[in-house]
């Protein structure tokens, strides 16, 4: 059992969540709310990480994090050292894949708030700002958190854009579900059976618990 | 603190609005729907902008397109106007209770304020329900105690009482009456029902597509025949305050009006009530003579103060009931034509007959006549509570609401 494989792969989900869960938030807020002019590619971009084979994903990544790409060369310029193949990358490639996951739900969340409730919040005297915090948001909570427990399972589970920007670096890269494939691939069916059961199970009470939780709020709010 | 609002628009209806409303006078805006009725409440709230207006209370401008020399452009976003707004559906904060609800709209939450509200609205002790565990009338008054509570300088009511059923609406609606004392600002009732408007408004405006038609007085807005086009000829009625004398055994009540006394079903209001019965005038029969062997209960009699011809076959007579006097020959006969609003001293009623019974009776202003209602079609819906039309818009007599 590769438990640094594992903790690597909660770190990975944990921090995709917390950079996901403002961008789901913002995001998802402007495609509910806001007309704009070209709103559907804009709705497109979001979505496309979920059409696209991980490989293409992943071979844009590694062109447009890479040591030769402008962002690489900054990464490596503030931190002195390579953004792909390093966990910084993976996360950076973690959250472009999950974004669909994220804003998706939270889109329709905000979508779902009728428009009478918004503007009786301004009618109440709230700013904009305070009318998130006290209305949006605890009623697009269900969505936003839907959204977070499929980028976290999501990303618990992926593994084509994580080999592709990341490779297999113990400590640093290699992902739970990148282990399993290396057992298997060194017939060590064994270990790969063991990590497989306990991928399952921690995905399954994460995902269990929060639906948990997020029904007792849905009862609050009746 | 009066409200003034001037709005033009071409989209998304086209709207001209010119309109003024006093503190603490309730202005109704009647119309068919689609007549911009809401549009101009969005934008006093400052929910929808037009293209050019101006709204002001007082001397605080929350809109002013301009542009004008001397004076720069203002739209203030719907937070910094302060203003309460009761919607159609209510709009509460599902995931907050009601106490939540009220305190959301403070400057700064106050349990005890909003408990006090809550206890004015008559629902002491539901403070901590959320709005699902509330019936639509308890919710309609929750949504009341919120816009209260952001003390504003402007109430806006936009159909408050489509949402309930008819029992409900009626008390909601002796609650606002006997809530009138409070209500400092103006207040503009958006609603479709004219009989709702007749019983709460202190003046109306009838709206069609985005012009007002008119403004004024009840009995002004009865008495304009562009404005009853609008509204329908069926919703022709006038206001006739009595009070209640006796509930008799047989189901009816006794209620004392200025030209007599009047049996009626279903008043709730105790003895000793003022009341304001609404009565339609396609109810009203009338006759020269005074009948006998009649099964009509209520004979109020009176003297005919004018002659409305209506595009069809129908004419519109406008009667003033005590007053002058039924019998005396006084000066009531020349003053009628032309005169608009409630008779000093005497009240009017109208009655829509045909064309034909009018020359058959052969009908002249200063003419003594008997009006003749049936006490069933007055339904109970029909009756406020209180006396809240206004003369002129001017004195209003309130209810002593409970303080």
């Amino acid at each position: 059992m590769d438990w640094l494989a594992l903790t690597l792969s909660l770190q990975l989900a944990g921090w995709t969540v917390a950079i996901l869960l403002p961008v789901a938030v913002v995001l998802g807020r402007v495609l509910a709310f806001r007309a704009f002019r070209g709103k559907a590619l804009a709705e497109a971009l979001v979505m496309l990480p979920l059409v696209l084979p991980p490989t293409v994903l992943g071979f844009y990544l590694l062109v447009g994090l890479g040591a030769s790409s402008p962002i690489g060369r900054a990464w490596a310029g503030l931190f002195g050292q390579p953004l792909v193949f390093s966990f910084p990358g993976l996360v950076a490639a973690s959250v472009l894949s999950s974004l669909p996951f994220a804003v998706q739900p939270a889109q329709r969340g905000f979508q779902a708030i009728p428009p009478a409730l918004r503007e009786a919040a301004a009618t109440c005297g709230m700013t904009p700002a305070r009318a998130l915090w006290r209305v949006e948001l605890p009623l697009a909570w269900p969505g936003l958190v839907t959204g977070m427990v499929l980028v976290f399972a999501h990303t618990l589970g992926e593994f084509g854009v994580v080999l592709m920007v990341g490779g297999s670096i113990p400590g640093e890269t290699r992902t739970i579900a990148i282990a399993i494939y290396d057992r298997v691939q060194a017939f060590d069916m064994a270990a790969a059976g063991v990590m497989s059961a306990v991928l399952v199970a921690v995905s399954l009470v994460t995902i269990a618990l929060t639906f948990a939780l997020s029904a007792r709020v849905g009862r609050r709010l009746g | 603190m009066a409200l003034e609002v001037m709005a033009k628009a071409r989209a998304p209806i086209p709207l001209a609005v010119d309109l003024r409303v006093a503190p603490g006078e309730i202005m109704a805006l009647v119309g068919p729907s689609g007549a911009g009725k809401s549009t101009v409440l969005r934008l006093i709230a400052g929910l929808w902008t037009p293209p050019a207006g101006r709204v002001r209370v007082d001397s605080e401008t929350w809109l002013d397109t301009g542009p004008q020399a001397g004076r720069s452009t203002v739209n203030l976003p719907p937070h910094r106007r302060r203003l309460g707004m009761v919607f159609q559906d209510y709009a509460l904060f599902p995931h907050m209770t009601a106490a939540q609800n009220v305190m959301a709209a403070m400057d700064r939450a106050d349990a005890s304020e909003a408990a006090r509200l809550l206890d004015l609205m008559q629902l002491g002790g539901l403070g901590d329900r959320h709005p699902a565990q509330l019936s639509g009338g308890q919710r309609q008054r929750v949504a009341l105690a919120r816009a209260l509570a952001r003390r504003p300088r402007v109430l806006l009511l936009d159909e408050p009482f489509s949402a309930v059923d008819q029992a409900t609406r009626a008390a909601l609606q002796a609650q606002i009456t006997a809530l009138r004392g409070r209500l400092d600002m103006p207040v503009v009732l958006v609603t479709h029902d004219l009989g709702e408007a007749q019983r709460l408004a202190d003046r109306m405006a009838v709206l069609q597509g985005g012009r007002v038609l008119v403004q004024g007085s009840v009995a002004q807005v009865m008495a304009d025949a562009p404005a009853l086009r609008a509204l329908g000829i069926r919703e022709l009625a006038a206001m006739l305050p009595a009070t209640v004398t006796e509930h008799l055994p047989d189901g009816l009540s006794r209620l004392d009006s200025i030209a007599g006394p009047l049996f009626l079903p279903g008043v709730t209001a105790a003895p000793g009530q003022p009341v304001q019965v609404r009565i339609m005038a396609h109810d009203v029969i009338l006759s020269r003579a005074r009948p006998e062997g009649l099964s009509a209960q209520n004979i109020l009699p009176g003297r005919v103060a004018r002659v409305v011809p209506g595009a069809g076959p129908g004419m519109m007579v406008h009667v003033t009931l005590g007053g002058d006097g039924d019998e005396g020959q006084g000066s009531g006969g020349q003053g009628g034509a032309g005169e608009v609003g409630v008779d000093r001293g005497g009240h009017e009623i109208i009655a829509r007959i045909t064309r034909r019974a009018a020359d058959q009776m052969a009908l002249q202003p200063g003419q003594p006549v008997h009006a003749i209602l049936k006490s069933l079609s007055v339904a109970r819906d029909q009756l406020a509570t209180g006396s809240v039309v206004a003369d002129g818009g001017k004195a209003m007599d309130r209810t002593p609401g409970e303080r």
